[in-house]
């Protein structure tokens, strides 16, 4: 099991109710941790149409996750 | 230079800080915001950005567009916050020797930026309801749907 702290955003925030949350889950990559929190919220937005970062820097749904990261999740962007 | 700002955007004052006595041209994109988007009346648009992130990206994109379109200076600035009908909501300047590394780069920055910065906007419309722009899987939820 690996503690790690999950951060929404916008749309994400609201369905979870909170900033952030930290979890202890068995996770290897982002998408892990997506899937989980996913199922956790409720939410069905799929992988492909959002964003991940991992400790502030922009990473991909297969990028490893470690104890103790902060995964970012950005559900679909739209600035400008 | 990329940043983002919770201040209402000063074109002027940006379009100054390119200047170069190199510069043979300058382009600029402000990104408005409308009253309508998809059939719904807009009354004003709400804008959520992760700054840590958007300004890393952003510079990369800026990295990226001197790479394709050599140019001389480049500087982004998005609004956060509440935004009214008709305030600029993002502006993308560019300043280089010839007119059409300008018209280039200032195409490729905006059109990344929307793509990839970790920007939101939820759209409040005139009869009480709203929602988040690009996100409608996640309203159904919402929504019950």
């Amino acid at each position: 099991m690996k503690t790690i702290t999950v951060r929404y955003f916008a749309m994400f925030r609201e369905q979870a109710g909170v900033n952030e949350e930290t979890l202890s889950l068995d996770a290897t990559t982002a998408a892990d941790v997506f899937e989980h929190t996913k199922a956790r919220h409720g939410s069905s937005e799929p992988a492909g149409h959002c964003k991940v970062a991992i400790n502030d820097e922009m990473a991909d749904w297969t990028s490893p996750v470690e104890d103790g990261d902060t995964v970012l999740l950005f559900p679909p962007v739209a600035g400008g | 230079m990329i940043r983002m700002t919770t201040d209402s955007i000063d074109p002027d004052a940006l379009r100054r800080e390119l200047f170069d006595p190199a510069a043979g041209g300058y382009c600029a994109f402000e990104g408005w915001v409308r009253n309508e988007n998809e059939g719904h009346e807009v009354l004003r648009l709400e804008y959520e950005g992760y700054e840590p992130v958007a300004v890393a990206e952003g510079e990369k994109i800026l990295v990226e567009a001197a790479g394709k379109f050599p140019y001389l200076r480049a500087h982004c600035v998005h609004r956060t916050g509440m935004l009214e009908i008709g305030d600029c909501a993002v502006w993308v300047g560019v300043a280089s020797a010839h007119r059409d590394e300008a018209f280039k780069a200032c195409r490729y920055i905006i059109d990344e930026l929307k793509h990839r910065l970790p920007i939101w906007k939820k759209e409040h419309y005139t009869n009480g309801d709203s929602g988040w722009v690009n996100c409608e899987r996640c309203a159904e939820h919402a929504h019950g749907g």
